[in-house]
């Protein structure tokens, strides 16, 4: 559905060149929910701004259903803007307009009678659960409803795509999930593919099927979303994702508690990561019963992601070193990923090495 | 009533017909000027606006020189710029001096102060709701009369009520070159004849058709105002 290829954008001001986005190649397939995290200043707001051009990449192509958008003349381009809808942090509402005269206003140049443009009104309204709202201004709205009217009017001339930049950025966590749960029947509902751009890998982990992660202009990484999740390669995205998982939070509570200071030479403090199938396993039991090793448990979070669940856990293994080994050897056949955590005081980090 | 005028105000009471000429004249000049100002300013607004760098029709050397041309004006002073400009004056009205030749400077006088205004005003209208309506596929024409026009109105009637507060003040200086008007009776009859009445009748009036102005404004700004 939607192709970039190769995209890089500069910004030049005075003296300095800002490198925004550097050679990144991404493909949206049709229906897709596709997040691009990262943080401020990465560059995926730049980024999001070439689908519809309105940043226009110094070098690279991009492709909407197929057209070359950087080949249209002004006036083709604004048709073609008109079938990828797009949503903003601040939502850009106008002001001065009532909700269903901001609803109404793509729909001008669609040839639609004053009728046929009041019926699509109330029917978006309705889509989006707004109905009793027509005839308010945006300044009598909160925001979560305004960010409801600018999905209905992103919505008005039946778009394929919808890119959301930071669309739920400025809400509360009710409201972000109330429009994320609305994103995803859309989604659902319309087929509509979505492009997702945000900081927050919660939203990542509510709705989004495939990631991007973006640093410095780049994409370091991107995949389907469970993947990602599970066996993340790049830092940053394993600093996402425990800041989405809640879990260096929790290994720094974990850590200070006072019955880690008594670790024996029997013990080790590791976190377990497993996906899908051996979720329903009952290994820690197994971890007693075949190796005589003793599972403490910590801390556990479990994720459904796309169905799938992702389950980490911070356990303290204790056993004879012997039966450790073996018990880990049994776990790693299971694909259960093990990553032992320093335990040292006040230095708290997940080390990146697996220890099998 | 009339007792009191011809008791407190007896040169005024004298001269009633050519105050009324004199409010006619004032007001005369304010409507025309406030017209063509109004169209060349909000045109110049406008342009300025969109051809700034980042603007929906980036045009920076025009813009420069618009902007260097604004400035210009906008220093030469009033009663300097009726003079200066009076060749131009005759070209167009035929004559330099008359209430109607007072209009060419006035509307040169004007134009770059309410230009500037009206810059700031749609300065003021919402860059993501003009990205918004950009990604919308809105032509910049659209942009302009559907989301700076729209979006900006208030701050364009509130402009306008101090433009044209502005040009009252500068109306009382066409007497400079025979425009008549409030100002020019309340000095060249009130002051240099020392009929003190005269400049006070002359004056309330000036300050009535002020606060009357000032008045429609502020309510037409509240209406639109949402």
């Amino acid at each position: 559905m939607i192709d970039l290829k190769n995209i890089e954008v500069t910004f030049r001001n005075d003296e300095n060149i800002v490198h925004a986005v550097k050679d990144v190649s991404l493909s949206v397939e049709k229906g897709d929910i596709y997040g691009i995290v990262g943080y401020s200043g990465a560059g995926k707001s730049t980024l999001v701004r070439t689908i519809n051009l309105l940043q226009r990449p110094n070098q690279g192509e991009v492709f909407v259903d197929g057209q070359n958008l950087s080949v249209l003349s002004p006036n083709e381009l604004r048709n073609e803007r008109k079938k990828i809808g797009m949503i903003f942090q601040h939502f850009n509402l106008m002001r001065q307009r009532t909700v269903a005269g901001n609803v109404a206003y793509p729909l001008r140049g669609a040839n639609l009678s004053k009728q046929e443009i009041d019926a699509k009104v109330d029917g978006l309204l309705r889509l989006v659960g707004l109905e009793d709202k027509k005839e308010a201004y945006p300044a009598q709205l909160s925001g979560g409803q305004k960010q409801r009217v600018a999905i209905a009017r992103a919505l008005a001339n039946d778009p394929e795509v919808l890119l959301c930049d930071e669309a739920t950025s400025s809400l509360d966590p009710k409201t972000t999930a109330s429009i994320l749960k609305l994103l995803k029947n859309l989604n659902k509902k319309l087929a509509l593919t979505i492009v997702i751009i945000t900081h927050e890998m919660e939203v990542v982990k509510e709705i989004c099927n495939k990631v991007a992660v973006m640093e410095d202009g780049k994409v370091l990484e991107q995949g389907d979303v469970v993947s990602i999740f599970s066996s993340p390669k790049e830092p940053l995205t394993q600093e996402f994702i425990n800041t989405a998982t809640h879990i260096d939070q929790a290994a720094e509570k974990v850590l200070n508690h006072p019955t880690l200071l008594n670790l024996t030479n029997d013990d080790v403090l590791v976190k377990i990561t497993y996906v899908g199938e051996s979720t329903s396993r009952p290994l820690i039991a197994s971890l007693y019963a075949r190796f005589g090793v003793t599972t403490n448990i910590l801390y556990g979070n479990v994720e459904i992601l796309q169905n799938t669940p992702i389950g980490n856990l911070i356990v303290v293994l204790s056993g004879k070193e012997e039966d450790r080994a073996n018990a880990l050897a049994y776990l790693k056949t299971n694909n259960v990923t093990v990553k032992r955590i320093n335990h040292q005081k006040n230095i708290i980090s997940i080390s990146q090495k697996e220890i099998i | 009533m009339n007792t009191f005028l011809e008791t407190y105000f007896p040169n005024a009471y004298d001269i009633q017909d050519e105050i009324i000429k004199s409010i006619w004249e004032t007001l005369y000049m304010v409507s025309v000027t406030a017209l063509l100002a109004g169209i060349f300013g909000i045109l110049l607004g406008i342009t300025l606006v969109v051809t700034e760098e980042g603007g929906i029709l980036e045009k920076p050397r025009l813009y420069h020189f618009l902007e260097r041309m604004v400035n210009i004006f906008r220093s030469v002073p009033f009663i300097i710029m009726l003079a200066l400009i009076a060749p131009i004056t005759r070209l167009i009205v035929g004559t330099s001096i008359g209430t109607t030749a007072a209009i060419v400077p006035l509307v040169v006088g004007t134009v770059p102060f309410y230009s500037r205004q009206i810059q700031n005003a749609l300065l003021e209208v919402d860059e993501g709701v003009v990205e918004a309506a950009a990604a919308m596929g809105s032509s910049p024409l659209e942009i302009i009369f559907r989301v700076y026009l729209k979006e900006g109105l208030p701050s364009i009637l509130r402009v306008s009520s101090v433009t044209i507060i502005n040009l009252i003040g500068l109306t009382t200086m066409a007497g400079a070159i025979g425009g008549g008007g409030l100002g020019n009776l309340a000095i060249a009859r009130g002051h240099n004849r020392n009929q003190m009445d005269v400049t006070l009748v002359a004056t309330g009036v000036i300050l009535v058709i002020v606060f009357v102005s000032q008045f429609v404004g502020n309510y037409l700004v509240k209406k639109t105002s949402h």
